[in-house]
C-alpha cells in the first residue's frame, strides 16, 4: 500500500489535528515527525480532510506542519511464541529492553519488537505439504517454557489454504520462515512463528463459544465460597482507594488456578508493578514447581506513562489473552483499573469535543465496557480442546460511589460482583469484599445450599447489628446475641484471609470445602451459655484456636492437632454431641 | 533570534492567543506589558492560532504588547548552587541571591520506566507512632497529608523533614500564605536544615499560573539529586491550590468539566507529579510528602478523591492528629516485616480493637449500658489516645511497639485481643498476664 501523509495543524494535549489528502482510514496508526523522532499515533476521528489523531507519547515540541505518515495498519500486537515472562507497556514495547537501551527514563519515539528476531524455537512440524489449512489451524508447536505453544495459520487469513512447503524440525529464529501456504487463487504466503493482529478486533478462531460453567479457584476464601469466579467468565472489583482492589489482584495472580496470567497495569502506580516484577521470577509457582513469571505476562501503562497508550493497554492485554486462548489454555486477564482507561476515553473525547455524558465521559462508555468485557469466554476450538479468558476488572469509582457511569456500566455486563466496603477496609477485615452486596452468577466449589445458609447467617447477624446500634446490647435477647456473634465468627475466620501468611493467604478449594463444613457444624450447634459475657468469651476463644488453624500447613500435624482441640472445645460447650450436628447437617444438606 | 509578535488576538482569563508559526508545543515566550515581563507557555495551537498561559496572569496587559518566543520550554537550573536558595513559582530568585542560569533543564520530563524501578525497602523514621508503627514512611513513597485548613499539616510536615534522615529537602509551596513559607524557613534555619534544602516558593498573593509550575520544577530539581545518588524529600503544600490552578486554566480553555469544575484529566495532571516519587536502581531516591487539604472535609471532594487514588496511602489529619481510619500507608509492608517480628500483627489488632472502641463510643453516646466488654474497650480506647496516637508523643519505633503490649495488657485478656498465640507467648508483659489470670479465675 502506497503511504499517505499529512500535515499537523492543530495542537491540544495529546490529540493533534491533520490535514491529509486521499483517503484515511479510522483507527489507523500515524507517525508524526519530531526533530528527528516519529511519534506513533492514532486516527480517532476524521472529518473532511482533517483527521483527528491521538498522540501515544508526549507532545511538546510538536509544530503546525510537521509531516505525519500514515501507515494505513490498524493498532497491533505481535503474536507469537515468547511473550511469557514478558514486561510491556501499553502498546508492546518490551520495558527491561527499552531500559537497556535508553536508561532511566521512557524516551519517547523509541518502538522496539515485542518478539526479537534472536529468539530461538525447536519446530515440530504438524501438518504435510499438500494438507489443506485455515486460519488457527495448526502449523506446528514449539515449548513455550511450560506450554506447548500452538504455530497458526494468522488469523487474518481467511481463504481456503494448501501447504506448499513446512519446515521440518529444527530450530529457527521466530522471524525465519517455517512454511508457504497457497490461497485459492495460488497465490504463495510466507509464514513465521509470529504475525500481527488488531488489538481492538476479537479474536474469533475458534469453533464454538460455551457457556462459562467450572468455578476458577481463586484461593481468596470469600470470592470462592459466598462470590465465585468461573473459568471463561467476568468479575469486577469495584471500590474507593486503598480499600484492596490491588492487593486481591496480587494475590490472584499469584494462586489463581489457571495456565496463564495476563496482568494489565493500567494508569495506577508504577511501585505497584515493580513489585510484581521484582518478585514473581523469584516466586515459584507450586502447581508447575517453574517461577510464577514464566506463566505471566505483564502488561504496564503506569498513571504518568502517556494516557492514550494507557487506553491502548487493556486491549493489548485482553488480545494476548486471547491469543493463549487459542493454544487451549486457562489465561486470566486482570485489569487494574478499569476506570483509568474509561477516563483516558474522557479524555480524548474531551479535547474532540464530542457531547458529553454523565460525569463528563462519552456517550459510547457503556458500549465499549460491554465489549470489553465480551472479549472473555470459555470457546471449543477448531481440534476439539477447549480454552477460556477470564476477565477481572478493578473499578476505582469517584469518591468511592458506585452510582457514577464506570461501575454502573460494569455492573451490567459482568457475571460476579466483588464489592470492596470503605467499612470494611478501615477496620482492616481483608479482603473488604463486602460480603452481603456482593454477587456471583457462577457456580463454586462449595455446595450452594450450604453458602446460601450462611449468607442467611451474615444477613441475620447484620440484622442483629443494626438492632442493637438502636436498642443496645442490653435490649438484645441472648438468642439474638449469639447469632450476631456466630455471624461475626464466621467473618473473621473465614471471610478475612491474611493475605501477608505465607499458609493463610491461599486456600485450596478442597480446604476451603473441608473448612466450611467445619465452621457448619459450629454455626450450627447450639450451646449452654449463659449470658451475652459468656457467649462472647466462649466465642473469642473458639475464634483465637481457629485463626491458629488458618495459619497451620493443611493436614499437617498442627493442623490436625488444633482442629481436634478445637472440636473437643466446641461440643463440650455445646448442648449437642457432634454426631447430632452432623445428622443434623446431612439432613439439611442431602 | 526568535520571531516577536506585537498583536495579540484574544486575552481570556490568564490565556493569551496570538498568530504566529514556526512555534513549538510546550514552548515558551516572554510577554512584555507596561507591568513588566511575564513568562507564557503554549497550551493549545490551532493553524496559526498559538495559545498562551501567563504566568503573572493577564491582568493589564494589552493587546499591543509584545510576545518574544523563546524556542524552548519551561527549564530550570540545576547545580549544587542550588541548595539553601529560595526561588518563585517562575523559577526566578525569591531570596537576594543572583539568578542561576548554568545547566538549563527541561521540567515535566518523561517518567522512570518501571522496569528500572526498584521496590523501596527504608523506613524513613519519624518519631511518631502513629506513622512508625501503624503506618510506616518509606523511602521513595508518595504520601499526601489529608487535613482540613485550620491543621497543624505544615507543622506535621516540618517536623517530619527535620526528623528524617534525608540528604535533600525541597519545599514546593502552591499557594502557601506567607507565614507558613516564614514558618518553613524558621523551622529548617534553626534546625540547621537550610543549607541542604531548597525552596520553590508561590504564594497565595503571587499569580495563579505560577502555581503550576512549582510541583514540576521541585520534582525535576529533586530527579536530578536523586539520580546523583541523592535521597531527596520533596515537601509540597498545598497541593489543592495547584488542583483549583489546572482548574481555573481549564475553564478558561472551555474544557469539558468532569467533577465539580475540575478537568477530566485531573487524575492524570496530578499522577504525572506524584509519579516522579522514585528509588532509582544504583542511585538515590525521591520521597514525595504532601498536603491536600479538603474542602468542607470531604474526603470525596475531586481533589483528595483523585489524590487517594495516586498516591501510596494518606495521613489524616483530624484534631490535631493522625486519625487511624482513614490513614494508611501502602507501603508499610515492605518495611515492617524486617523492623520486628510483632510489629504487623500488633499494628492490625490494635487498630481492629480501636475500631471496636469506636463502636462502643457511638453506644455510650446512645446512652446503652456499657457491658464489662464495653468499659475495658473504653479504657483501652483512651490508653491508646494518650499513649500513642497524640502527636506530642516522641517515641522510637520500638518503644511505640512495647508501649502497645503495654497497653493491650492493661485492658484485655490475651484472647482478647484476637493475636496469635505465639507472639503473646513472647510479647505479653508477664505481669499483667497473671494479674488477668486472676482476674478470669474469680468470674
Ligand atoms: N488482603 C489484604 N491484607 C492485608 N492488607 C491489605 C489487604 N488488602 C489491602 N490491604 C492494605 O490496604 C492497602 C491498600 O490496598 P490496595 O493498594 O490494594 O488498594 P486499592 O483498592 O487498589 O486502592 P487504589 O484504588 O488507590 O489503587 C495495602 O497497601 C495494604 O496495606
Ligand atoms: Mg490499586
Amino acid at each position: 500500500m502506497k503511504n499517505k501523509f499529512g500535515k499537523v495543524i492543530g495542537i491540544n494535549g495529546n490529540m493533534i489535528s491533520v490535514a491529509y489528502e486521499g483517503n484515511a482510514i479510522m483507527n489507523e496508526v500515524g507517525y508524526v515527525h519530531v526533530n528527528d523522532k516519529k511519534l506513533k499515533s492514532e486516527v480517532i476521528r476524521i472529518r473532511g480532510n482533517r483527521a483527528e489523531l491521538q498522540v501515544f507519547e508526549r507532545t511538546s515540541g510538536i509544530g503546525i506542519g510537521d509531516k505525519v505518515d500514515f501507515t494505513g495498519e490498524l493498532l497491533t500486537v505481535q503474536l507469537g511464541p515468547g511473550l511469557l515472562g514478558q514486561i510491556f507497556d501499553g502498546l508492546q514495547n518490551p520495558l527491561p529492553e527499552l531500559a537497556r537501551q535508553c536508561g532511566f527514563f521512557l524516551e519517547r519515539g523509541v518502538y522496539l519488537s515485542a518478539l526479537p528476531k534472536e529468539m530461538k524455537y525447536e519446530f515440530n512440524p504438524r501438518v504435510k505439504a499438500g494438507q489443506t489449512v485455515k486460519r488457527a489451524d495448526i502449523l506446528g508447536t514449539v515449548a513455550e517454557g511450560l506450554f506447548t505453544h500452538r504455530i497458526m495459520v494468522p488469523f487474518y487469513l481467511y481463504d481456503t489454504y494448501t501447504v506448499d512447503s513446512i519446515a521440518k524440525k529444527g530450530v529457527f529464529s521466530i522471524r525465519d520462515e517455517i512454511a508457504v501456504i497457497k490461497d485459492s487463487h495460488g497465490k504463495k504466503i510466507s509464514l513465521s512463528m509470529v504475525f500481527s493482529w488488531p488489538v481492538k478486533r476479537p479474536i474469533d478462531a475458534y469453533a464454538q463459544r460455551l457457556k462459562p460453567s467450572e468455578p476458577l479457584i481463586t484461593k481468596v476464601r470469600i470470592v470462592d465460597t459466598l462470590v465465585p469466579v468461573a473459568r471463561g467468565g467476568t468479575y469486577c472489583i469495584p471500590g474507593p482507594f486503598g480499600a484492596g482492589k490491588t492487593v486481591l489482584q496480587q494475590i490472584t495472580s499469584r494462586h489463581a488456578e489457571v495456565d496463564i496470567v495476563v496482568i494489565t497495569a493500567c494508569g495506577e502506580r508504577a511501585g505497584e508493578v515493580v513489585e510484581t516484577l521484582r518478585e514473581f521470577p523469584e516466586l515459584i509457582d507450586p502447581r508447575t514447581g517453574k517461577s510464577l513469571m514464566e506463566r505471566t505476562i505483564i502488561i504496564c501503562n503506569t498513571s504518568s506513562m502517556p494516557v492514550a497508550a494507557r487506553e491502548a493497554s487493556v486491549y493489548t492485554g485482553v488480545t494476548l489473552a486471547e491469543y493463549y486462548r487459542q493454544m487451549g489454555l486457562n489465561v486470566l486477564l486482570l485489569a487494574d483499573s478499569t476506570s483509568r482507561w474509561a477516563q483516558a476515553m474522557r479524555e480524548m473525547s474531551g479535547r474532540l469535543e464530542e457531547i458529553p455524558g454523565e460525569e463528563a465521559f462519552p456517550a459510547y462508555l457503556e458500549s465499549v465496557i460491554a465489549s470489553f468485557y465480551e472479549r472473555a469466554g470459555v470457546v471449543r476450538l477448531k481440534d476439539g480442546t477447549t480454552g477460556s479468558v477470564t476477565i477481572g476488572g478493578t473499578v476505582s469509582p469517584a469518591g468511592g460511589n458506585f452510582e457514577e457511569p464506570v461501575t454502573q456500566s460494569t455492573l451490567k455486563v459482568v457475571g460476579s460482583f466483588h464489592g470492596l466496603s470503605r467499612e470494611r477496609s478501615d477496620a482492616r477485615r481483608y479482603p473488604a469484599i463486602h460480603p452481603l452486596e456482593s454477587w456471583s452468577k457462577y457456580q463454586g466449589p462449595v455446595n450452594k445450599r450450604k453458602t446460601d445458609w450462611v449468607r442467611e447467617l451474615l444477613f441475620h447477624g447484620n440484622e442483629v447489628d443494626q438492632m442493637m446500634k438502636v436498642v443496645g446490647e442490653e435490649g438484645t435477647s441472648l438468642e439474638d446475641y449469639i447469632v450476631h456473634l456466630k455471624a461475626e465468627f464466621f467473618d473473621s475466620v473465614y471471610l478475612q484471609q491474611n493475605a501477608f501468611d505465607p499458609v493463610d493467604a491461599a486456600t485450596t478449594a478442597e480446604r476451603q470445602r473441608y473448612v466450611f463444613d467445619i465452621l457448619l457444624k459450629i454455626l450450627i450447634a447450639d450451646y449452654k451459655l449463659n449470658d451475652n459475657d459468656d457467649a462472647r468469651s466462649f466465642i473469642n476463644q473458639l475464634r483465637q484456636k481457629f485463626l491458629d488453624w488458618n495459619g497451620a500447613e493443611w493436614k499437617s500435624q498442627e493442623f490436625l492437632k488444633i482442629e481436634k482441640e478445637f472440636l473437643n472445645f466446641v461440643f463440650e460447650k455445646s448442648t449437642q454431641s457432634e454426631d447430632d450436628v452432623d445428622e443434623r447437617l446431612q439432613k439439611m444438606f442431602s | 533570534m526568535r520571531k516577536v509578535y506585537s498583536k495579540i488576538e484574544q486575552i481570556v482569563g490568564n490565556v493569551i492567543t496570538v498568530k504566529a508559526s514556526e512555534i513549538k508545543y510546550g514552548e515558551l515566550a516572554e510577554v512584555h506589558s507596561a507591568h513588566g515581563m511575564s513568562l507564557a507557555e503554549v497550551i493549545r495551537m490551532n493553524e496559526d492560532l498559538v495559545s498562551l498561559q501567563v504566568f503573572s496572569g493577564s491582568r493589564g496587559i494589552s493587546t499591543g504588547d509584545e510576545v518574544r518566543f523563546l524556542g524552548n520550554p519551561m527549564r530550570v537550573s540545576f547545580s549544587d548552587n542550588l541548595l539553601g536558595r529560595i526561588f518563585t513559582g517562575g523559577g526566578k530568585p525569591r531570596d537576594k541571591g543572583p539568578e542561576l542560569l548554568e545547566n538549563m533543564i527541561e521540567i515535566g520530563g518523561p517518567s522512570v520506566n518501571p522496569a528500572k524501578r526498584i521496590i523501596p525497602r527504608n523506613m524513613i523514621r519519624t518519631g511518631i507512632p502513629m506513622i512508625d508503627v501503624f503506618n510506616s514512611l518509606v523511602e521513595s513513597q508518595k504520601l499526601p497529608i489529608f487535613s482540613v485548613s485550620g491543621e497543624p499539616y505544615n507543622e506535621l510536615l516540618a517536623r517530619i523533614a527535620m526528623q528524617a534522615e534525608v540528604d535533600i529537602i525541597i519545599l514546593g509551596g502552591c499557594g502557601l500564605k506567607y507565614d507558613d513559607y516564614l514558618f518553613f524557613k524558621e523551622t529548617l534555619e534553626e534546625g540547621g536544615a537550610m543549607s541542604r534544602a531548597i525552596f520553590f516558593i508561590h504564594t497565595a498573593a503571587d499569580p495563579v499560573v505560577e502555581c503550576l509550575q512549582v510541583p514540576d520544577l521541585s520534582l525535576a530539581v529533586a530527579e536530578q539529586f536523586g539520580l546523583q545518588g541523592k535521597r531527596v524529600l520533596v515537601l509540597l503544600s498545598d497541593m489543592t491550590n495547584f488542583a483549583d490552578a489546572l482548574k481555573e486554566i481549564a475553564i478558561t480553555m472551555e474544557q469539558v468539566p468532569s467533577n465539580r469544575g475540575y478537568p477530566g484529566d485531573l487524575y492524570s495532571q496530578l499522577a504525572a507529579r506524584y509519579e516522579k516519587a522514585v528509588d532509582f536502581e544504583g542511585a538515590g531516591s525521591v520521597t514525595v510528602l504532601a498536603v491536600t487539604t479538603m474542602p468542607g472535609d470531604d474526603v470525596t471532594h475531586p481533589v483528595p478523591d483523585n489524590t487517594g487514588y495516586i498516591t501510596e496511602g494518606q495521613f489524616y489529619l483530624r484534631n490535631g492528629r493522625i486519625e487511624p481510619f482513614g490513614s494508611l500507608s501502602r507501603l508499610k509492608q515492605l518495611v515492617n516485616k524486617n523492623s520486628r517480628e510483632d510489629h504487623r500483627a500488633l499494628m492490625d489488632g490494635m487498630i481492629k480493637l480501636y475500631a471496636l472502641y469506636q463502636e462502643t463510643l457511638e453506644k455510650k453516646a446512645m446512652g446503652f449500658r456499657m457491658s464489662e466488654w464495653d468499659k475495658k474497650l473504653l479504657k483501652y480506647g483512651e490508653q491508646f489516645e494518650s499513649g500513642l496516637m497524640h502527636l506530642s508523643v516522641n517515641i522510637p519505633l520500638e518503644s511505640a511497639l512495647d508501649r502497645g503490649w503495654q497497653i493491650l495488657a492493661e485492658c484485655l485478656t490475651p484472647e482478647e485481643t484476637g493475636l496469635r498465640t505465639e507472639l503473646i507467648k513472647k510479647f505479653w508483659p508477664k505481669q499483667e498476664l497473671s494479674a488477668t489470670d486472676g482476674k478470669d479465675q474469680t468470674k
